[in-house]
């Protein structure tokens, strides 16, 4: 056999020594660059937590490390909801807190004492190390260790995931990828060799992935479908019945203890699949042990009809049940995945959030970089092979491509698997043009050849396929011969790879590393300028208010106001609530005269919004407002009516133009409140909506500004105590304006008699 | 697993089928599996006697029903797993599972299921 180079003269025996050792300096090389390329914000601005969502967690960490887990089981939040309350241990996934919890006490055990805020920030990057790993042992189980370590690299860096966990982001999703690609590791395992310890772990830890993140739904439903497309294709094993019987099992029931999924996996239609497929599973393998004791033709056809209609009837059972109401029919989130319609039409409150939009084809690029070419040439090869767990990559693909073109959020389920597939295609790419066997004798008949060439190459290589064609003109010369045709596509390969990471470096440190409690921007002179309204604000209620004032703002800010201003508040970012949100969003599209008696009956004291008109700050609350009328106006479709906003040509104008309802809204009198003054007069303008504002602003009988950040974007108003005279404000301010009625309108004034 | 008489309704030929099925079983399966299906055959009885408890009189504390239940068809299933890979005949299946490892995930998967048992019967 001719060899296109020569192997180095080493021992089998000290490659492979070499080769584990090298593997172990990879993955702790790959943990340490997965760690350090989400330290972008850290470095550059401070540990602090970002975002909104991770403020409430990080609330509830707090609680957590001070005050034991007994205490945060059963905490009662007074504060959020003013007059509501919340059941925090009800209505959370308690995993990312127990994590840190742990994390925390085992630091302080050692002697380590390190502050619980940064347990936090730094729990991410932490956990992308072990996502890193455990994406390693997945891709060893489809082809081999040199696969796994692609993979474990390329989700070490990829932005998709990066997205979700830089460091400060301290979210769910920090340990949920990791749970997610070890349980379905697990998974896989467990079907490889039929073991119930296998499956028993799969169990444990996707009862942890239940504790941690709502996407447990995911696997939920994976493994299922998983399960039935292998009876489907006839691939039933006694193993598959007892890695899904033992997951199933044990999982079910483990997943019932967390509180907030009580009773679901039995009654909600999102956890039916699984325990249809689990009954199947029972039936089929009913069905197999007989078979085993009995060959006649008869009974294999008794048994399959038994088989089919037990089956269907299940089915009818669950749809029957469905349809009675026992079991509960696909909550909104999940349903709109489906009808991707429905949230708009239906439930405003998850169409508004900007994460549930469609995937534009430049985040995916963004996201994936040149994976996203790559991973169809690797679920392709795991068509070629097709053992059990490829099926899996298949089902895994095909889903989660399928929900990330839905969802921008969901682009994070389909990193891992773009991240495997194209691993598994590159690695195969490599192996064939690193091999250095030659195709032999080309005056050799062309079977031969090619028969040659297929056992060369690790499976069925494209040269392979190539010679075979070419077969039928003897000495064929094609496959791969020489090292310069190797050297040209490895060294391309190397190539791409290494402008991948080019290419993650830079999206992580541009687009990915910002703190939104902090906004950077860029003076003219290249410095950068960091701008700190929003904890000036908050701090500023922190110190300046009462500890009881309730503060009223949009949804959005409720986490970060009760996490850094540590005040009551009326609604936050879990949106529990409807109607209370719709009360807010009343409160901000109706005028002062309506608004300030709701604000009145629900004991709230500040008013807090956000305006970007000033600095170009474009996620503010006249932005936003649209929302607020469309969230209210399904609760008051009287009071409340979105056309009244939009100016006779139906456009949503702020400037003169502006409708009467607009701009006697109490958000545009509150976001625009003596913003001419700081323009000369009669040119004000708004930076974001770049309109010009009227010459005369508006005015605020029932509130008094409290508090303006220094660039103005956020604004904090106090409700005017009532008047001491009984007056109403309006009339009020009129009279210590000094104003006077018209004369000779000396007013009959009409009351009703008492 | 011992057969159930199957509900199906069937001419002659069945009836024959399963007492046929039934000798079938008897002269084939080694002593252990049949100890294993006596089991089942209890783990299914004391199921089918909550289920219909709780259909008959009162499902009032769900999460002990389903604690109890669950404790059934967990053990039911974590047995039949036991039983598969025990089973001679699917040796070409495990080549990774000798019997006494079976036995042992067996216990171990009993126990993590027993554990979340006690924990939700509340």
């Amino acid at each position: 056999m001719s060899l296109a180079y020569p192997p180095p003269p080493i021992a089998p025996s000290a490659v492979k020594n070499t080769a584990s050792f090298i593997r172990i300096v990879a993955l702790s090389a790959i943990a340490g660059c997965a760690i350090a390329s989400r330290l972008f914000a850290v470095i550059n601005f401070e540990s602090i937590i970002h975002e909104f969502d991770p403020w409430f967690n990080y609330r509830a960490t707090r609680v957590l490390a001070s005050k034991g887990f007994y205490e945060f089981w059963n905490w009662f939040d007074p504060t959020a909801w003013y007059p509501l309350g919340r059941v925090v241990g009800g209505t959370i996934y308690p995993g990312l807190m127990a994590t840190s919890g742990v994390i925390y006490n085992f630091l302080h055990s050692i002697h380590l004492p390190v502050d619980i805020r940064n347990v936090c920030v730094m729990l991410a990057p932490a956990f992308s190390g072990l996502t890193a790993w455990s994406t390693y042992m997945f891709t060893k189980e489809m082809k081999d260790e040199s696969a796994g370590l692609l993979a474990a690299i390329l989700i070490g860096i990829a932005p998709g995931y990066i997205s979700r966990s830089v460091a400060g982001s301290y979210d769910n999703e920090a340990i949920a990828i990791f749970l997610l690609m070890f349980t379905f590791y697990l998974w896989i395992k467990a079907l490889k060799h039929g073991s119930a310890f296998f499956g028993t772990l799969a169990a444990l830890f996707y009862f942890y992935m239940v504790a941690a993140w709502g996407g447990y739904v995911f696997i939920t439903n994976m493994i299922p479908l998983h399960a039935l497309v292998l009876v489907l294709m006839g691939r039933y094993s006694s193993r598959l019945y007892v890695g899904y019987s033992s997951w199933y099992a044990i999982g079910t029931l483990a997943s019932m203890q967390v509180p907030f999924v009580g009773f679901q996996p039995v009654t909600t239609s999102e956890h039916m699949a699984a325990l249809g497929v689990f009954g199947l599973l029972q039936l089929v393998a009913f069905t197999e042990l007989v078979r085993s004791h009995v060959s006649s033709k008869q009974f294999q056809t008794l048994l399959r009809t038994t088989v089919v209609s037990v089956g269907i009837l299940g089915v009818f059972a669950i749809v029957i049940m469905t349809m009675k109401g026992w079991i509960a029919p696909w909550t909104g989130r999940f349903y709109s995945l489906w009808d991707t319609g429905y949230a708009k039409k239906h439930i405003p409150i998850i169409a508004s959030v900007s994460e549930h939009q469609p995937t534009a084809w430049p985040s995916f690029f963004a996201d994936l970089h040149m994976l996203v070419f790559i991973f169809p040439v690797g679920v392709l090869l795991c068509f070629q092979q097709l053992r059990d767990e490829h099926v899996f990559v298949i089902i895994y693909a095909i889903m989660a491509s399928y929900f990330a073109g839905v969802m921008v959020r969901l682009m994070l389920t389909l990193t891992p698997v773009v991240c495997i597939a194209a691993a598994i295609a590159i690695s195969t790419l490599l192996d064939t043009y690193m091999d250095p066997h030659e195709p032999e004798a080309v005056e050799a008949p062309a079977e031969t050849a090619g028969a040659s060439a297929s056992q060369s190459g690790s499976g069925p290589t494209p040269s392979a396929t190539i010679t075979k064609k070419a077969g039928k003109q003897s000495a064929a010369k094609t496959g791969l011969f020489g090292i310069d045709t190797r050297l040209a596509v490895v060294f391309n390969t190397f190539f791409l790879l290494l402008i991948f990471v080019l290419h993650c470096t830079w999206t992580t440190s541009h687009a990915y590393s910002s703190p939104s409690v902090v906004l950077a921007s860029r003076t003219a002179d290249g410095s950068s300028a960091v701008i700190d309204d929003f904890r000036e604000a908050y701090y500023w209620l922190r110190q300046n208010t009462p500890k009881d004032a309730v503060i009223m703002s949009w949804w959005d800010y409720g986490y970060q106001i009760a996490g850094m201003a540590d005040r009551p508040t009326l609604v936050d970012n879990n949106t529990w609530n409807n109607t209370h949100i719709a009360t807010v969003g009343k409160a901000f599209a109706t005028s002062e005269e309506v608004a300030y008696p709701l604000l009145k009956r629900h004991d709230v004291s500040y008013v807090l919004v956000l305006l970007g008109s000033l600095i170009q700050y474009s996620g503010d609350d006249l932005n936003k407002f649209l929302w607020m009328i469309r969230i209210a106006s399904g609760v008051w479709p009287d009071e409340v009516k979105e056309a009244d906003f939009f100016s006779p040509r139906g456009e949503f104008r702020v400037d003169d133009g502006a409708t009467k309802t607009m701009s006697e809204s109490l958000m545009y009198k509150m976001s625009y409140y003596r913003f001419h003054e700081l323009f000369p007069q009669g040119q004000a303008q708004d930076r974001v909506r770049q309109q010009k504002l009227p010459a005369v602003g508006p005015t605020l009988d029932c509130f008094d500004e409290a508090f303006t950040s220094e660039n103005w974007i956020v604004r904090i108003y106090e409700l005017k105590p009532d008047d001491e005279l009984g007056r109403d404000h309006k009339s009020a301010n009129a009279f210590a304006a000094g104003k006077k009625r018209k004369k000779g309108k000396i007013a009959r004034r009409r009351f009703a008699l008492e | 697993m011992p057969p159930k008489p199957s509900a199906t309704p069937k001419p002659s030929a069945s009836t024959n089928a399963f007492s046929s099925l039934w000798k079938a079983y008897q002269d084939e399966t080694p002593a252990r599996l049949k100890l294993i299906d006596a089991f089942l055959v209890f783990l299914m009885l004391s199921g089918i006697i909550q289920f219909v408890y709780c259909v008959l009189i009162s499902s009032f504390p769900f999460n002990a029903f389903l604690a109890g239940f669950a404790s059934c068809v967990g053990q039911f299933v974590l047995t039949a797993s036991l039983r598969s890979q025990v089973n001679p005949l699917n040796q070409q299946e495990f080549k990774d599972v000798s019997p006494e490892r079976a036995f042992a995930d067996f216990a171990l998967g009993s126990i993590v299921l027993h554990f979340f048992v006690f924990n939700f019967l509340g």
